[in-house]
């Protein structure tokens, strides 16, 4: 597998954007994306994600701030980094009435490699898509047409590739065989920033994970350490009998109760499973303590759950 | 690839190409078909009880005028269609994202305009001799003529294609403006057949000094010195190419 270095591969400095009518989409954001990972970037609709990747793909004319990919400066050499970088849009944008082989040669042309048959069939049969190569794009299922989509963006072989919500619209299959496809990209050396509304799927495949909102990068840290540092375990213990108090034996975890003294709520612990380790010594604290439950539910916050609390956070803020 | 990607712009240029052959009857079938149809009314039916103008037999003389007309109208529509639809279509992003700067999508786009303008011009010409009797007095310079008209309107064209927001836009200056002024600018006529002060007034009118000037080529004719024609023709080009390194540079239109 291959390893994920310190090497910045993206760097993003005071980047801003306004557009015409003043609406502030990027906000002063820095951001550095390390060679080798998979980084999710997550944020509500019109967080700004969609502009932060038109600024670096050349989409996007940024007001101020600077972008440096693979040690040069895109606003100056602009040639031989994007040559390196591959773009999968949100929209499902290409020539509809082109064939899918054809559409596929054309990209790898338009970045300015040779055609290359061995290359592009190798792309197309690891998307599925050998079998419709001939086929008119218009054709295919929306999911295939994504699968294209996707063709184009590696036809040339990216080293930093972006997938604007890679699996928007398509079903759950599809969308684990693309996180498959996504890893196997990782795996052969691929830098890969992508933006989601499923954070299950930043959960799922990301290393480290971006929250922005309102053009701002709220948090950018390790998937894991993020988890760590803002996971909490929740559990409810339905008693059989309602409690008035809690006896000090119990008092000393983090709990409370509620429904008129029928629900033990506990919430603590973090994202590594302390919290679940409390659970089970709150329960034996219980019968020790010789009171009776008949339910218990446990429940693992999310990254989800993480983002959904940072963003409202900042929201009441 | 540093400097100009080749690869880049010849991928336009075929995938360009390509769509023209795609399209045949709208790109090459449909002008030549009615090319021929002015040909067989104008130049048979009527020509045949025309007198001759500046030396030349009607129907001959109408010939650079037609040429003129489709070679316009053609080269604008393709070229601004060409860009156009990316923008529509949103595929505009695989360009944009591209190592290809102004330089080759030039090359690329407005290349394939100008190419399928060629060869429908050599078509139409083709098509002119099953109608007509005619000699080209100066054959490269007409090529050379038609080859820069074709440029500078692929350059038009894209520009055209980038400032349309909408389809009735992309139509508007070929239909309401290019054609009228072809028509007027001594397609059938010679300038000095119109009464005082039109004769003078049609002299405003651009097209007039390309119909001459192609004419000039074919029959060592014109209303106006052939020197003035490709002397306007050269500054539309530079002026085309201006604006759309403009363009280029500010985004307008491109990127938002």
């Amino acid at each position: 597998m291959a390893e994920v270095t310190d090497e910045a591969i993206l760097e993003i400095s005071g980047l801003s954007k306004v557009y015409k009518g003043g609406v502030r989409a990027l906000d002063d954001v820095d951001l550095t994306i390390r060679k080798g990972e998979i980084f999710a970037l997550l944020g509500p609709n019109g967080a700004g994600k969609t502009t932060l990747i038109g600024a670096v793909c050349g989409l996007v004319r940024p007001t101020s701030g600077t972008v440096t990919a693979f040690g040069e400066d895109l606003a100056r050499n602009w040639r031989e980094a994007r040559g390196r970088i591959g773009l999968v849009p949100q929209e499902l944008s290409t020539d509809m009435f082109e064939t899918v082989r054809r559409a596929v040669s054309y990209s790898r042309g338009l970045f300015g490699f040779p055609p290359d048959k061995a290359r592009i069939e190798e792309v197309l049969r690891s998307l599925s898509l050998w079998e419709k190569r001939d086929s008119q794009i218009r054709e295919l299922s929306g999911g295939m047409k994504r699968r294209v989509l996707i063709a184009k963006a590696l036809a040339h072989e990216p080293d930093l590739l972006f997938l604007d919500e890679p699996t928007a619209g398509v079903d759950v299959e599809l969308r684990k065989d693309m996180w498959r496809q996504i890893a196997a990209l990782r795996e052969r050396g691929t830098t890969i920033i992508l933006t989601t509304h499923y954070i299950e799927e930043a959960e799922e495949m990301a290393d480290r994970v971006g929250v922005i909102r309102n053009g701002k990068i709220l948090m950018v840290d390790d998937k894991d350490a993020m988890m760590q540092r803002m996971g909490r375990t929740e559990a409810v213990i339905t008693m059989s009998q309602p409690l008035d108090e809690l006896p000090a034996s119990i008092s000393v975890f983090p709990v409370e109760l509620r429904a008129d003294g029928l629900e033990l709520w506990y919430r603590g612990g973090d994202g590594s499973g302390k919290g679940r380790e409390d659970v089970a010594a709150l329960t034996k604290a219980l019968v020790r303590a010789g009171i009776d439950y008949r339910g218990i539910d446990v429940h693992d916050s999310s990254l989800e759950d993480i983002f959904v609390g940072l963003v409202s956070e900042t929201e009441e803020a | 690839m540093i400097g100009f990607n080749l690869r880049g712009a010849w991928s336009i240029y075929q995938r360009e190409l390509m769509r023209a052959f795609r399209t045949a009857f709208q790109s090459v079938i449909a002008p030549v078909l009615t090319t021929s149809l002015y040909f067989i009314v104008f130049g048979s039916a009527i020509g045949s009880r025309m007198e001759p103008i500046q030396g030349t037999e009607y129907a001959a003389f109408i010939i650079p005028g037609l040429l003129m007309l489709t070679l316009l109208g053609e080269t604008t529509s393709n070229s601004s269609f060409g860009i156009y639809m990316p923008r529509f279509t949103g595929t505009i992003y695989e360009l944009l994202s591209a190592p290809v700067g102004v330089a080759e999508t030039l090359v690329g786009f407005v290349g394939a305009a100008a190419t399928k303008s060629l060869i429908l011009a050599a078509i139409i010409l083709a098509t002119a001799t099953l109608f007509v009797d005619y000699q080209i007095k100066y054959p490269f310079l007409a090529v050379g003529f038609i080859m820069l008209v074709a440029a500078s309107f692929s350059l038009f064209g894209f520009i055209l294609g980038i400032w349309a927001d909408s389809f009735e836009k992309l139509g508007i200056i070929p239909v309401l403006i290019l054609t009228p002024l072809t028509f007027l600018g001594g397609t059938f006529y010679s300038l000095e057949m119109l009464p005082a002060p039109w004769d003078k007034i049609a002299l405003a009118n651009p097209i007039a000094f390309l119909v001459s000037g192609l004419r000039w080529t074919f029959y060592g004719t014109s209303d106006v010195s052939i020197g003035i024609s490709l002397g306007l023709t050269l500054g539309f080009l530079a002026a085309c190419t201006a604006i759309i390194a403009f363009i280029f540079k500010t985004g307008w239109r491109l990127r938002e």
